[in-house]
């Protein structure tokens, strides 16, 4: 719920809908002509070759596109029906709803594992200042990393392991309480191991929450996608479009469309 | 207040708190932008609004056509002659920054060279830092270093250019003596000291961005690292080094407090020996700023101040230009 | 043909190249030698004469009422330095950070042109500026500590800008996206995300406008003017300085007045190069921990 009230167990997740979204840099169209829709308690994966515009469409869903410099969308994405890109939608409210989870992990530097974990809610002004240790424990556990952390809460966010600090960032993006959780090939930057513990944890929180997921990795969108969208671009320097959407098992196993089995066996891209 | 409630009063409340404080935030950043503009538009402004009755009073060319500063003979009524040129000012100030380019130059290219290509790894950094030191020595003490340390240093020498070259023919008034100490000359010298730092520092930061690549080539052909330097980094870093230069130079046109300390502020016409005293533009304000007691003397100064700030403007944002583009080409 | 000819000529033309090289290669390190032997030359200097007078007196009482006798210190001018620069340093350093973050996190038009402006007023000279604040603000309400205090503060703008500029530039804008996406406002990302990251950085460029503005002697004649007599730590009226004192004791031609014009040029050289480099150490730091 678009709230300020501390986090709670009891949100429900929230559906997205792409109607007709073209976003663009600097007047180049990056991606065009989307329409998707994104169903709760699911895991849909963004599939494509490099340059096929998944990372834009993707930032478009929470309106984090808008904040480059240059860029601009067209149509709608529709957050429970609400645009998210109308007059009157606040784009800090929205980034709430939807959290997202980058390909490095980006734990802020001068904050220690417990305050990163907190970051989303005090600096949103959710919270007072305190310990609220609870809450740390609450979205650390969430995200799988409690155990091995809860010794070193005051540490810097930056001395954990690469996948420790990928958890670290899932769990901030969890404390806010959003309804949405976005992932920019979350696990592009780890190694193998780290890999296979965050797509168990992908699994286990599209319980509660919408996921959406770019990868380019296509083993891990059969692994831990509901539904696979690809995109691809007619050629190079053109915008990427929707090529095809479904369940996962049908797109990898008898795609309807000729380029997306180009991609899956490995023609292109 | 009661706990926010999930209301939609509140909720637009909060709302619009957000919003607020991120607009609130943006207009003050933007405001304090716009005050570097503001700063430079009202400097010129209000040094143009002071200098206007003596502007209105003489004329504004009036000023540039004479090399005599004689406030003691200005009147509140007399306009014809204004006894306040400043041609000797700008031909101070040209002179004094002239000599510190011309000893300046060679000297901050060599140390630069030395110290991005030559040095030794371990000597770089401390040696940066060294030079990078001289720029933070105050104006007033490379002032007053100049008058008991610098002129008895070179007094020697300024004594024998006097002698040898005083009376040679043609270029004989440029040297012509007595040489006292206080001159264009040691002006000229320790402005040269002040700028290369700065110097040294742009083109450092110029020959960095010359491609390994190209240097290795030449020393694959065989260069020696001294043609190596030629061929490759000089030749490239051209235009950097004159931005350097002309930011320099800039930095040696505004340069007051040492300066005046160190010129002799002769003010009455041009000195055109460079083994005499003078005065610069920025050096005939600080020296009569505060007992500018006769008839549009205070404003008249004011006048200098602004043709000084036309001119380092144009210095300036020539230099600029010129680096700026630099490192274009090289990105 | 060419390739037959015997070696001798091609060695002689290395033997004379390797000389050239050789030759440059000493010149090269004698300029520089010579630029490092001139800076310990005036740092001596100033050490030799300073030490003769600096001392407890100097440092805590006020010059003589007649500039030939001896004893007496700058009390009142490093007072006045300290409050001058202090309150100069509480003007700029906000503003100046501001105006920074409008470069970085905003741009627009307003950002290409302030950019540009700020390097033209890094070359103003510091006469100008004092000249200005004259006009501005002297000519209507008389010289005062409060007028230098604006002169310096202008002066130490664009350094500041400059040197926030940069520094909010290596901030990488991962943490900036990462924040935005919590749902923290802009303002929030910027003044708990960004600044704290780029902190080092940022009190490296103000130190090094303090020691800047702290050795300004031009526009303060404009200004503040200068104050021999007593020690004067209201703002609203004329003060001396460090700077000042230094100037006005040096050309006096008593050697009275320069053994303290020696002394302060000691003091003012130990406060600005305790500056200069402990800023150097800091940003030194700052960079081994964020490569970390």
């Amino acid at each position: 719920m678009p709230t300020p009230a501390p986090p709670s167990d009891t949100a429900a997740p929230a559906r997205l809908d792409v109607v007709n979204l073209t976003a663009s840099y600097h007047g180049r169209p990056a991606v065009a002509d989307v329409d998707l829709a994104i169903e709760p308690r699911q895991v849909t994966a963004l599939i494509g070759p490099s340059g096929s515009g998944k990372s834009t469409l993707l930032r478009c869903l929470n309106g984090l596109h808008l904040t480059v410099p240059g860029a601009s969308v067209t149509g709608s994405v529709l957050l429970d029906d609400a645009d998210i890109y109308a007059k009157d939608s606040n784009p800090v409210e929205i980034r709430q709803r939807v959290g997202m989870v980058f390909q490095r992990p980006t734990p802020f530097p001068t904050m220690s594992v417990r305050d990163n974990v907190l970051a989303g809610l005090h600096l949103g002004r959710r919270l007072g200042r305190g310990p609220h240790d609870d809450l740390a424990e609450q979205a650390l556990t969430k995200a799988g990393l409690w155990p091995e952390v809860k010794d070193r809460l005051k540490a810097p966010g930056g001395s954990l392991s690469g996948g420790q600090q990928q958890r670290l960032c899932i769990a901030r993006a969890l404390a806010v309480d959003p309804e949405i959780l976005l992932m920019d090939e979350p696990c592009s930057h780890l190694d193998p191991i780290s890999t296979l513990t965050i797509e168990d944890l992908i699994r286990e929180i599209k319980e509660t929450y919408t996921v959406v997921i770019v990868t380019h990795n296509m083993q891990q969108a059969a692994r831990v996608a509901d539904t696979t969208a690809f995109l691809t671009m007619p050629a190079v320097g053109e915008p990427g479009r929707l090529v095809e959407v479904g369940p996962t098992e049908r797109i990898f196993s008898t795609p309807r469309q000729q380029t997306t089995e180009d991609y899956i066996s490995g023609k292109i891209g | 207040m009661t706990p926010l409630a999930d209301t939609p009063a509140t909720r637009r409340r909060v709302r619009a708190r957000w919003r607020d404080t991120d607009t609130v935030f943006r207009y003050a950043v933007r405001a304090a932008a716009a005050l570097v503009v503001v700063v430079l538009v009202a400097t010129a402004v209000f040094l143009v609004a002071q200098a206007w009755p003596a502007l209105r009073h003489y004329g504004i060319l009036s000023f540039l056509s004479s090399d005599r500063w004689a406030p003691s003979e200005a009147t509140t009524t007399a306009r014809h002659p204004n006894p306040y040129g400043i041609v000797q000012f700008v031909y101070g100030t040209a002179v004094t920054s002239l000599i510190a380019m011309v000893l300046a130059v060679p000297v901050a290219v060599a140390v630069s060279l030395y110290l991005t290509e030559v040095a030794p790894g371990w000597l770089r950094k401390p040696l940066s830092g060294l030079v990078d030191l001289l720029a933070a020595i105050p104006s007033v003490v490379y002032g007053f270093w100049g008058i008991f340390a610098l002129i008895p240093a070179v007094r020697p020498a300024g004594v024998w250019l006097s002698r040898t070259l005083g009376s040679a023919p043609g270029i004989g008034p440029v040297f012509a003596g007595p040489f006292f100490g206080v001159s264009y000359l040691v002006a000229g010298l320790v402005l040269a000291i002040m700028i290369l730092p700065i110097i040294t520092a742009i083109c450092r930061e110029v020959f960095a961005t010359v491609p390994t690549a190209d240097k290795e080539s030449a020393l694959a052909l065989g260069a020696t690292r001294w043609e190596m330097l030629r061929m490759a980094v000089l030749p490239r870093s051209r235009s950097g080094i004159t931005g350097a230069a002309v930011l320099g130079l800039g930095r040696a046109v505004g340069e007051t407090i040492a300066v005046t300390m160190v010129i002799g502020n002769s003010v009455l016409s041009i000195t055109k020996s460079i083994l005499g005293p003078g005065a610069t533009m920025s050096s005939v304000i600080a020296n009569e700023f505060t007992e500018s007691t006769e008839p549009f003397h205070l404003q008249s100064l004011m006048v200098v101040g602004a043709w000084l700030l036309v001119i380092a403007l144009i210095v300036n944002t020539v230099g600029k230009l010129i680096v700026r583009r630099t490192g274009e080409d090289i990105a | 043909m060419t390739a037959r000819m015997p070696a001798s000529p091609v060695r002689r033309g290395l033997s004379h190249r390797l000389a050239v090289n050789a030759v440059m290669t000493v010149v090269l390190a004698l300029a520089t030698a010579g630029v490092v032997a001139l800076l310990v030359w005036i740092l001596a200097y100033v050490a030799g004469q300073g030490l003769k007078y600096l001392g407890p007196v100097f440092l805590t009482q006020t010059p003589p009422g007649e500039p030939s006798q001896a004893g007496g210190g700058f009390a009142n001018g490093i007072v006045g330095s300290v409050i001058i620069v202090g309150i100069a340093t509480g003007l700029s350093v906000p503003a100046g950070i501001a105006a920074a973050i409008h470069l970085v996190e905003y741009r627009g038009r307003l950002a290409r042109v302030c950019s540009f402006l700020t390097d033209v007023l890094i070359g103003l000279p510091s006469i100008v500026t004092g000249a200005f604040v004259y006009a501005l603000w002297v000519a209507h309400f008389g010289f005062s500590g409060l007028a230098g205090a604006v002169a310096l503060a202008l002066i130490m703008l664009p350094l500041i800008i400059r040197a926030t500029e940069e520094v909010l530039r290596l901030v990488p804008n991962e943490l900036r996206e990462a924040s935005l996406a919590l749902g923290v406002s802009r303002a929030r990302t910027v003044m708990s995300i960004v600044l704290p990251t780029a902190r080092s950085g940022i009190i490296t460029g103000a130190m090094l406008a303090v020691a800047r503005a702290m050795g300004e002697t031009a526009p303060l004649l404009l200004t503040a003017l200068g104050n021999d007599l007593f020690l004067e730590a209201n703002p609203t009226r004329r003060m001396s300085t460090l700077s000042l004192q230094i100037f006005n004791n040096a050309i006096t031609g008593f050697a009275t007045a320069q053994a303290r014009a020696w002394a302060g040029t000691l003091t003012l050289i130990i406060i600005v190069l305790v500056l200069s480099v402990g800023a150097r150490l800091l940003s030194r730091r700052g960079i081994a921990r964020s490569a970390r």
